[in-house]
């Protein structure tokens, strides 16, 4: 994989006696080109290895796929990094916060409610729609009521997400108890996040939604810069905090949401994807920064699904294989820094 | 130009600032002095709008700080805070950059450079402009946030303890600047200063509050005397003549 982009410096040697060592120069633009390459590679090899049978059936169908996997990638990192500038901190995420456990929920809520037969009968159309206004409202509740205080503790918002997720999943879990066990089996499949059994009539409605928050969200990319100074200093430099925080959470509900009513709880890689960007993206500007996380998000999601097609034979869930590479090489770049 | 008009700030049923009225002239450098929990730091709060008022008004400039819109403030009003901790890891020069955005709206023009570099220059920071916040000491990293607060280029200047860190030769130099700043630029330069005597050296004017409210003011030879310090800090406090200057003991 094409991680390894950070330009480093050979040939200069730097008088040791010289402690005011100068930031290695990252180039934003080659880390945005490497990572466009790497994508395209890992795209190339997604569309092409182990294709038997006709071409007019195989590019539409894993296009399709590809298509969801741009879309949820981008979608997770985004929304991943800008809740971490409006946190301002770099551990909580959607994920984090519970918002994989409330998807789980309501799907369970649903099956429970009105049984996994008559849910088959609805519109998938309108149970999107419904699925994603549902996790919208509740997340941008959720975020607001969580963050409204004018100054909380990042522990006490992890120990709130954490407190939610486990009282989402118990209550998940005690109604998975008392269904009957052919729904519980309907039920598991909505569980992992897969991109082998979403629904491809909704992959454009959903490219649509994506499309519009993201491209608030890079509209928003200078103001967003200035909230990582925290609410007074943004304050001071004339942005209502307020107010564009309160939007950025819109935004990161919407995408996060709508993410998950395609494929499933997903936000898993976002913590991961999001660090990693920030490692080699070298600046804070948001312009950078939400770029090199979404090609990170889209690379790891391609990567991840080309190994877990043609190496496991769809054997174990995606979450897996990405967080293992991702893992790694997350543990790699940490130790590199640690012996800068 | 920065006009108080009895203002009140309550946490629950403790009111911290207690109905303050306050002028301030434009131009000049004014020192709030006074106890721990006086109310220094959130009566500057209220006027850079930071904290919201519970009663009374606030005006900068005639403008009323609660309602105008928060980015024309930004180009009449910068504050300093106490504490200076930062969530992402950014460069000298990259925050005191940060200090152009009402202007540039986050896009650095040449003039906006220019700002940049003389504040940078202002405060001794050019060695370590491209050095990371986090690698540097508190004293420099306070000098750093003051270069931000400098860059945005306002008429009013609140800087909440900006000695904070500082060793003597670089508070000299802050408050020498903060002066040149009144004078050269015609700043009008409000501080929030525990060292009486530093107050008493480099200000027009001095504030002294207690309890939430404004106890004494004037200029530093109406202020700097031992019945005024000796009620607003409730400890002895003698003033002996240095060369012409009052100049404050508090103990033995």
């Amino acid at each position: 994989m094409s991680l390894e982009v950070r330009p480093t410096v050979t040939g200069t040697r730097v008088p040791s006696s010289d402690l005011a060592e100068p930031p290695v120069n990252h180039q934003p633009r080659w880390v945005l080109v490497g990572l466009g390459i790497g994508l395209v590679l890992a795209a190339a090899a997604f569309m092409t290895l182990g294709a038997k049978g006709s071409w007019e059936f195989l590019l539409p169908f894993r296009g399709t796929k590809l298509l969801a996997m741009a879309l949820v990638g981008t979608a997770v990192s985004v929304s991943t990094v800008m809740f971490q500038t409006v946190t301002d901190n770099r551990i909580l995420t959607p994920s984090i916060m519970g918002f994989d456990a409330l998807y789980l929920l309501l799907q369970t809520s649903l099956v429970f409610a009105i049984g996994s037969a008559r849910l088959a009968g609805v519109d998938t159309w309108a149970r999107f729609v419904v699925e994603v206004s549902v996790m919208v409202v509740f997340g941008v509740g959720l975020y607001r009521w969580l963050l409204a205080g004018q100054r909380r503790s990042v522990h006490v918002l992890v120990l709130a997400g954490i407190v939610l997720g486990v009282f989402f999943r118990s209550l998940s879990g005690f109604m998975q108890r008392l269904i009957d066990p052919n729904e519980f089996v309907v039920l598991q499949d909505a569980m992992f996040a897969s991109f082998n059994s979403f629904d491809r009539e909704l992959v454009w409605l959903a490219a649509g939604l994506l499309v519009g928050a993201i491209s608030v969200a890079w509209a928003l990319r200078r103001r967003l810069d200035v909230l990582l100074l925290g609410r007074e200093r943004a304050t001071m430099l004339g942005v209502d905090h307020r107010r564009t925080v309160g939007l950025v959470l819109v935004i990161v509900a919407v995408l996060v949401s709508v993410s998950t009513a395609l494929v499933g709880p997903i936000t898993f890689f976002g913590l991961l994807v999001a660090n990693l960007a920030y490692r080699i993206a070298g600046t804070h500007r948001h312009a950078v920064v939400l770029p090199v996380a979404a090609l990170l998000g889209v690379l790891a999601l391609v990567a991840g699904q080309t190994v877990l097609e043609r190496v496991f034979s769809f054997d174990t869930a995606l979450a897996v294989i990405i967080e293992f590479l991702g893992g790694i090489v997350f543990l790699a770049l940490l130790m590199r820094g640690e012996r800068r | 130009m920065i006009d108080v008009l009895d203002a009140v700030k309550a946490y629950g049923s403790v009111r911290v600032v207690d109905g303050v009225r306050l002028t301030l002239p434009a131009g000049g450098l004014t020192s709030i002095i006074g106890p721990n929990g006086a109310g220094k730091s959130t009566l500057l709060s209220l006027v850079a709008r930071l904290v919201a008022l519970d009663g009374g008004q606030v005006l900068v400039d005639g403008l009323d700080v609660t309602t105008s819109r928060s980015d024309a403030l930004a180009k009449r009003i910068a504050a300093l805070r106490q504490e200076n901790h930062l969530g992402s890891r950014l460069t000298v020069r990259d925050l005191v950059t940060f200090g152009r955005y009402p202007h540039s709206k986050g896009r650095p023009t040449a003039e906006d450079g220019e700002h940049v570099a003389r504040s940078l220059e202002f405060l001794d920071l050019v060695p370590l402009a491209d050095r990371f916040l986090d690698e540097l000491s508190g004293g420099q990293r306070q000098r750093a946030f003051v270069a931000m607060v400098l860059c945005q280029d306002t008429d009013v200047l609140l800087l909440d303890e900006p000695l904070n860190n500082l060793d003597p030769r670089h508070a000299v130099a802050m408050m020498d600047r903060l002066r040149a700043a009144a004078d050269e630029l015609g700043k009008t330069v409000v501080v929030v200063v525990h060292d009486i005597n530093v107050a008493a050296h480099y200000s027009d004017h001095i504030v002294a509050m207690c309890d939430g409210a404004v106890v004494h003011e004037g200029p530093p030879p109406a202020v700097i005397r031992p019945e005024v310090l000796s009620s607003v800090y409730g400890l002895p406090v003698e003033v002996h003549d240095l060369a012409g200057r009052p100049h404050a003991t508090y103990f033995r």
